[in-house]
């Protein structure tokens, strides 16, 4: 277990060190917020949905959560090109510990990444109407967190270099943000659209967090758990086996 | 007295080509092994093969008594290793860099503080245990790494070019630090150098392989006398000929090494 701990702590200790990353990586949640929720904001009125503010933050949160993720699984290549990912893959301790305390050192960086958005929100008028679901919320950000930094390991894993990096942003990370009820309603959708983002994991995060953020819910808070986390039970899993595999 | 690596047999295929072609070998323990070769001629894969990072295609390997495929963490708590390419943490201090070694391979905590003194004393490096390793020189991370492969004390250290890109003085401290090691810890040395005048003084028995295969064997003079010649490097140059070689993409790491990081 030490081994899963001191993989964590790597990972935590590294982001607390650079700063310039913690406030890189604000700035594109934060351009979203102020560009979609001010600029549609009006247009979501007079269409009858509400406040479209109090809509697009959960979805905002659930965007930095799932690219700080992603992206610290994708670390995993840097280590291989600079040689630390060796000095763990010799140490005597199973692969599936290596691959699980990084899966949690940057699940735990994303969800930090993510409680930073949610309270900028704040200054751009989003308002939180029930505490008592602020533990929920963060227990749906933790498994966001988990399931992409998962798949962020699981891909790093099979990759020797950065070349297929550009590839996983443009086909992978932007469409699973774009397609997953993030920055727009569920409801009447065109049916090819309405199964792809059915099919995509982060749309019940998006709505667990929205849900308990006051938001409204579209499969509820159980249905969106349980997909969840069977899906952090595979890919974690999946990353686990991945790893056991790597050779150098 | 007895192996604490036996190696029969073995191959490494990718593909159409044979990396290491059928080789054999052992080392006694508490010796100091060299494994040379022209660039390309299969050292460093044997390396990874030994250290559990690439499975063997074939044969059999037996470190400190253990099968690195079947019983890997045995085999990985048998041996430290200094890459050919570094492999520390730039990002963190090289007094975390130990620690988290230390962690990784069970030390407990009150022994791994009294380990880290110790070995950062050793390599000079105490002073500058709270630096972080990305503003360290070349000689001072390689340094650290030697420091950390004694971390866990094991009983093998794979060094692979563990001096190359260094002077003479740091490669001359780096030499005192092995062989006090070797002679008061009894560690085995298994070591790949380009530098065949340092194999000649610290080995006890040399290999030299070539396109994957071990084509001799034995104590630097019996190399010599085998070979009518002087010293090891005309007698490496008997055995593997003039020609320079080509280097394969599996040292491109090395390569980057040499190109600087990020």
């Amino acid at each position: 277990m030490i081994a899963i701990y001191t993989l964590w702590l790597r990972e935590v200790k590294k982001y607390f060190r650079s700063k310039s990353r913690m406030i890189g990586s604000l700035g594109q949640p934060l351009l979203f917020l102020v560009a979609f929720g001010f600029g549609l904001s009006s247009v979501f009125q007079k269409a009858g949905e509400g406040n479209y503010i109090q809509f697009l933050v959960p979805g905002i949160i659930s965007m930095s959560i799932l690219f700080t993720a992603i992206f610290s699984g994708i670390d995993v290549i840097w280590d291989r090109q600079f040689g630390f990912l060796k000095e763990t893959l010799v140490a005597p301790v199973p692969r599936w510990q290596i691959m699980l305390g990084r899966t949690l050192g940057g699940a735990t960086v994303a969800v930090i990444q993510g409680m930073l958005v949610f309270l900028l929100s704040f200054f751009a008028g989003f308002r939180l109407t029930n505490f008592s679901l602020l533990l929920p919320a963060a227990i749906f950000m933790f498994l966001v967190a988990l399931l992409f930094a998962a798949v962020g390991l699981s891909i790093a894993s099979l990759l020797k270099d950065m070349q297929g990096f550009q590839m996983i942003m443009n086909f992978m990370v932007m469409p699973i943000f774009f397609l997953s009820g993030a920055l727009f309603p569920m409801n009447d959708l065109p049916k090819i659209l309405e199964v792809i983002v059915k099919f995509n994991p982060l749309t019940y995060g998006v709505d667990g967090i929205r849900g308990c953020l006051g938001g409204t819910i579209t499969f509820g808070l159980m249905p969106d758990f349980a997909i969840l986390f069977i899906s952090v039970v595979f890919l974690i899993s999946l990353g686990g086996y991945l790893f056991s595999k790597i050779q150098i | 007295m007895d192996n604490i690596i036996e190696v029969k047999n073995l191959v490494k295929k990718y593909g159409d080509f044979t990396a290491v072609d059928g080789i054999d070998f052992s080392v006694e323990r508490g010796t100091v092994f060299s494994f040379l070769g022209p660039n390309g001629a299969g050292k460093t894969t044997t390396i990874k093969m030994l250290t559990t990072l690439l499975d063997p295609t074939f044969g059999e390997i037996l470190i400190n008594g253990f099968n690195p495929v079947k019983d890997e963490d045995k085999a990985r708590k048998s041996f430290g290793i200094v890459f050919q390419d570094q492999s520390l943490d730039e990002d963190l201090t090289a007094y975390e860099n130990l620690d988290m070694h230390g962690m990784l391979y069970g030390i407990k905590k009150s022994e791994r503080i009294k380990r880290i003194k110790n070995l950062l004393n050793f390599v000079e490096l105490w002073e500058r245990k709270d630096e972080l390793v990305k503003n360290f020189s070349g000689g001072m991370k390689r340094r650290l790494e030697i420091a950390r492969g004694f971390m866990h004390h094991p009983k093998i250290l794979f060094l692979d070019e563990p001096t190359t890109g260094l002077d003479p003085q740091t490669r001359n401290h780096i030499w005192n630090y092995l062989k006090k090691m070797n002679k008061e810890e009894g560690t085995t040395i298994f070591l790949t150098t380009h530098y065949l005048e340092e194999a000649e003084k610290v080995s006890n028995k040399i290999a030299i392989i070539d396109h994957g295969k071990i084509i001799a064997q034995g104590k630097p003079e019996e190399l010599e006398k085998q070979t009518n010649t002087n010293s090891l490097e005309e007698a490496f140059l008997a055995l593997t000929g003039e020609k320079i070689r080509e280097e394969k993409a599996d040292n491109l790491a090395g390569m980057r090494r040499h190109h600087g990081h990020r």
